[in-house]
Parts: structure tokens; C-alpha cells; sequence
């Protein structure tokens, strides 16, 4: 009996707990299809109307979603892959190679962890402006790129990996990049996986570093160009445009995780250890 | 330590040199210039730097403002992080059974992880606006009070603190829902059994078991809170009514690229350095000793 009594109150409060977390996004997907009309009536209207197209229409062409869309997913896709790339590669150099220096470049890699873009917003951006790298997708990611956690969580698991199989491999006259590709790219998929999905929605939804390297509009991501579309004090109350271009954009990185959702969750644990 | 090492002079070096430039140029660098920039003044022009020495941290020392910002940053990041996990644990213990689709549930909460503050803010702001939002709609039926955060600071506070809660909400109750799934129920059963009552038990033996998750989430929560809440201040409040939501970060970023006030914005990222750096050497203690793994 308790125990019956426990799993109907544990349906019931997950089940509050899911309502309440999907109202927001709901509320703006109905407010994405309603008229400007509905939009400002009182008492609020909690039902999907007719205006879905014009609305989505608008807002892409409002601030060339497209464009900006296309942005992000180009600074979220080399941001991703080229964190793994160079995470990986250090990874391996400090497991498999002795070489002089490698305790300086291991402590270097750590120290970056307590060097976030806030600590050093204006000498940052100096850096950016000489390299002429303002406006460019250089400048949006290649400084985004270095990554501790990457090459701990890297780092970590060649660890566990036996000996033999390096040996072996030896043995068979592979040499140490053939060992890389042939053997322990294949093994590290799943870490891949997980540290993709981590690195595509911060790559996506980071702000503060695309705002300072870019000014025009067409360089920008889209996470910075949609608010231009959110009503001010003085302007049109178009909350329907404003709240479909909210939707595109939040879509993206929404189904990542929901398509990737195992390794999504590994990876949340292994990249904050 | 491997015992299998690859025996190559030049290839471990050409290996590490991605890594090694990016973290020169873009992070050793920048910080020791924010160091340097600090302690000078750029010139009303902006073409010319003067010394100053310690001038811009006098300065912040005793600016009102900044130390306003400073309360701002951490009163936003506590209430984010300590309402956000109290309210996670409790829903989580009452929550936890053994029951089917618990994998649904957590697909179901996990997903607004994936939503940027920035966005979640827009949403939310909506929620709060004055003359169209249905909180402050539903509100009016129970009080006559104005909550309308374009006048009143502490609503714009709410608003983006009620918008990082719920970003951050799903995958704490997460979180917790699995630590609490680890525990083995025959040492709660025992406790019990010797008559101690649902919240002894869960003072004296939960909340203690659950410390290595709830040491993961308070730093997550808190990091997140005090740096990547950037994007929502920004385009949601801007730092106003006044500077009622200004945080630390947002302050050295607008007197940095709006204020043009290069020395001031260093001075105030060295602060954060400082902040930065004495977390983390507290995560490292406080994760080697206090924690029960």
C-alpha cells in the first residue's frame, strides 16, 4: 500500500514538474501563431491560432534568419569539432610521448579553466582587432577552441586503456598517428559523442564572445541578431514575431540534445569532474 | 603512467601546438594585458595610455555603483543556485520511488539545458511584460501592486533569476532523481526500523549521501549563474531599471566596450581573475576533503 501510495506521488509531482517546465516554451510557441491582435487582448489566449506562417515568414526576414542561422551553425559545428580535434591530439601526445616540457604544457592546458572569457573581455578583443579578425568566423571560433575539460575527459579515458594494445601495435610497425586513427579514434566514439552535444549547445548559445568580435549584422549569431525583433517600450508590441524567431532559434540545440540524449547526459557528468 | 610510449622527438610537440597556440595568444596573453591595462588609464581619445598604477582599483573600491554590482552578482547567483537546488532536492525526495519511465521523465527534463539565457530571457520577459503578460495578469487578481519591472528593480531582478531557474531547474531535479535512485534503500530501511522519523532520515542519511551531487550542482549552478547569464542580462534588462541587474560581468563589458574605459574594464576582469581562481583552488579542497564519494 505505501509503497503504491509513493509511486502515485512520485507520478504526480514528476508530472507537475514536466507541465511546468514546458508551459514557458509552449506559451511562446502559441504565442508564435497568434495575430497581433491576439497577442495584446486580455485575458491571455493559451491556444494556437491561424498566424503561424506570417509570423515565422516575418521574423526570417526581418533579420535574415537565415543568415543568421547559418552563422551559428557554422561557429556551433567548428567550435565542436575543432575543440575535440585539439583536445584529442594533446590528449594524446601527453598519454603516449615522453617529451621535455610536457608537465609545463599539461599545467598550461589546466590554467585556462580559471582564464573564462569575462576575465579578460577588453584584451581579448585587442588580440582579435590585430589579427584583423573582426567579422570573420576565424575570429567567432578558432579562440574558442582551446579546451581543458576536452583534453582531461581525453586524457582520462587513454588511461584506461591497456597497455597491450599500444605494444601490439607497436609490434605490427604502426606507428603512433596509424595507432591514433586505426585504434583509439574508433574506441573514443562515445566520448566524442557526449562531448559533441556539450560543445554543439554552448557553441550555439554562447553571447558574450560573439557580440565583441562582431559588429556587422550579417556576422552575427543568431542567438545576438533576434533581439532586434523584441519589442521596446515605444515600438510595435509584435511579441508574435519576436517569439517565432525565438522558436528557431532555440530549436536547434533542443534537438540535439533530445536526439543524443544518452551521450548528452554522459557527457554533462564527465566534462564537469 | 603508460608503460607503451611512442619513441618520437618533434611529433608530440606539433601534437600539442594547436592547444598551445590558442591558449597563448588567446588566454595567457589577454589575461597578463588585462594585468598590465589595469594599471593605466587610457587617454580621452583613446590613443594614449597613462600610468595610473592602482588607481582603477581605488576607484571601483569606492564606487558605489560597482559595489552595488558586486552585491547584485551575488545575491543573483546565490538565489539562482540555492533556490534553484532546494527546491530541485525537495521535489526529488518526494519524488523518489521506484517507479517506471523514470528515462521518459528525464528526457522530459532535460531539454531546457539546451535553450540559451539569452532566449529564455526573451520568453520570460514576455511572461513578465506589463500590459500583455500573463503573470502579471494573474497577479492582479490577488493584489493590486504594479509588478511591472520597466519601474521597480526588484522585478527586473525576479525576472531574470525566475528565467535562470528554470533553465537550470530540469537537469538539477535530474541530477538529483539519479543520486537519490543510487542510495540503497536497506539503509534507509534500517534507520526506519530503529524509529527515526522521513525527515531524520533524510537530514542524517540522505542529504549526507547526496553531498557529492549536490558539491557538482552548486558549482555548475553558481558558475553558470555568476558568468553565462551574460546573454540574458543583455538582452533582456541591459542592466536596468538603473542598474538594478548589472552584474559583475555585464559592468566590465559595457564600461569596457561602451564606456570605452579600457583601464576600468581591466581592472574589474582582474577582479573576476581573482574570483575565478580563489573558486576553483576552493573546489579542489573542498572536493578533496568534505565530500562523501
Amino acid at each position: 500500500m505505501a509503497r503504491d501510495r509513493g509511486a502515485w506521488l512520485a507520478h504526480a509531482i514528476l508530472g507537475a514538474a514536466v507541465v511546468v517546465l514546458a508551459f514557458p516554451l509552449y506559451y511562446a510557441f502559441v504565442i508564435s501563431t497568434q495575430t497581433l491582435g491576439e497577442v495584446t487582448s486580455l485575458p491571455p489566449k493559451l491556444l494556437p491560432s491561424t498566424a503561424l506562417l506570417d509570423n515565422y515568414a516575418e521574423a526570417w526576414a526581418r533579420v535574415k534568419m537565415g543568415r543568421l542561422l547559418l552563422n551559428s551553425a557554422i561557429v556551433a559545428l567548428a567550435v565542436a569539432f575543432g575543440k575535440i580535434s585539439i583536445s584529442l591530439l594533446s590528449a594524446f601526445a601527453i598519454v603516449y610521448f615522453n617529451f621535455r616540457g610536457k608537465q609545463v604544457v599539461f599545467w598550461m592546458i589546466f590554467v585556462t579553466l580559471m582564464l573564462p572569457v569575462p576575465v579578460r573581455i577588453v584584451s581579448t578583443y585587442q588580440v582579435i582587432s590585430v589579427l584583423g579578425w573582426v567579422d570573420t568566423y576565424w575570429g567567432l571560433t578558432v579562440p574558442l577552441m582551446a579546451s581543458a575539460t576536452g583534453t582531461f575527459l581525453f586524457r582520462q579515458f587513454y588511461q584506461t586503456i591497456p597497455d597491450s594494445l599500444a605494444e601490439a601495435a607497436q609490434l605490427d610497425g604502426a606507428g603512433p598517428m596509424r595507432f591514433l586513427w586505426s585504434i583509439l579514434l574508433p574506441l573514443s566514439k562515445a566520448n566524442i559523442a557526449a562531448l559533441f552535444v556539450i560543445l554543439f549547445v554552448y557553441g550555439w548559445n554562447d553571447y558574450l564572445w560573439p557580440l565583441m568580435v562582431t559588429n556587422r549584422p550579417e556576422m552575427r549569431t543568431a542567438v545576438i541578431g533576434i533581439e532586434a525583433l523584441v519589442p521596446r517600450t515605444s515600438q510595435l508590441p509584435e511579441w508574435n514575431v519576436a517569439m517565432a524567431a525565438a522558436m528557431m532559434v532555440l530549436l536547434p540545440p533542443v534537438l540535439v540534445i533530445v536526439a543524443m540524449q544518452r551521450w548528452f547526459v554522459k557527457g554533462l557528468i564527465e566534462t564537469e569532474k | 603512467m603508460k608503460r607503451t610510449v611512442f619513441p618520437n622527438r618533434w611529433l608530440p610537440y606539433a601534437l600539442v601546438a594547436p592547444q598551445v597556440a590558442i591558449t597563448l595568444g588567446f588566454f595567457f596573453w589577454p589575461a597578463f594585458d588585462s594585468l598590465r591595462l589595469s594599471l593605466y588609464r587610457a587617454s580621452p581619445f583613446g590613443d594614449r595610455l597613462m600610468w595610473v598604477g592602482l588607481w582603477n582599483f581605488e576607484r571601483l573600491a569606492g564606487d558605489e555603483a560597482y559595489l552595488r554590482s558586486a552585491l547584485t552578482s551575488f545575491v543573483f547567483s546565490f538565489v539562482v543556485t540555492l533556490v534553484g537546488l532546494a527546491l530541485a532536492l525537495l521535489l526529488a525526495s518526494l519524488a523518489n520511488a521506484k517507479i517506471r519511465g523514470l528515462t521518459v521523465y528525464r528526457s522530459l527534463l532535460l531539454w531546457p539545458y539546451g535553450i540559451a539565457p539569452a532566449v529564455a530571457g526573451i520568453i520570460w520577459l514576455f511572461i513578465f511584460h506589463p500590459s500583455y503578460g500573463i503573470l502579471p495578469y494573474l497577479l492582479a487578481f490577488v493584489t493590486a501592486y504594479q509588478f511591472n519591472w520597466f519601474l521597480k528593480g526588484w522585478v527586473a531582478l525576479a525576472l531574470v533569476i525566475v528565467a535562470a531557474i528554470w533553465k537550470q531547474f530540469g537537469y538539477n531535479l535530474a541530477f538529483y532523481l539519479a543520486g537519490l535512485q543510487a542510495i540503497e534503500t536497506a539503509v534507509l530501511e534500517a534507520a526506519s526500523v530503529d524509529g527515526a522519523g522521513p525527515i531524520r532520515r533524510f537530514f542524517a542519511i540522505t542529504f549526507p549521501l547526496l553531498s557529492p551531487v549536490t558539491f557538482f550542482l552548486f558549482t555548475l549552478n553558481m558558475t553558470f549563474a555568476f558568468f553565462d547569464t551574460f546573454g540574458l542580462i543583455h538582452s533582456v534588462t541591459q542592466g536596468g531599471p538603473g542598474d538594478a541587474t548589472s552584474i559583475l560581468v555585464y559592468r566590465a563589458w559595457k564600461d569596457g566596450f561602451e564606456g570605452l574605459q579600457l583601464g576600468l574594464s581591466a581592472a574589474q576582469s582582474v577582479i573576476l581573475m581573482a574570483l575565478v581562481i580563489g573558486l576553483t583552488a576552493l573546489q579542489f579542497r573542498y572536493a578533496e576533503k568534505r565530500v562523501t564519494y
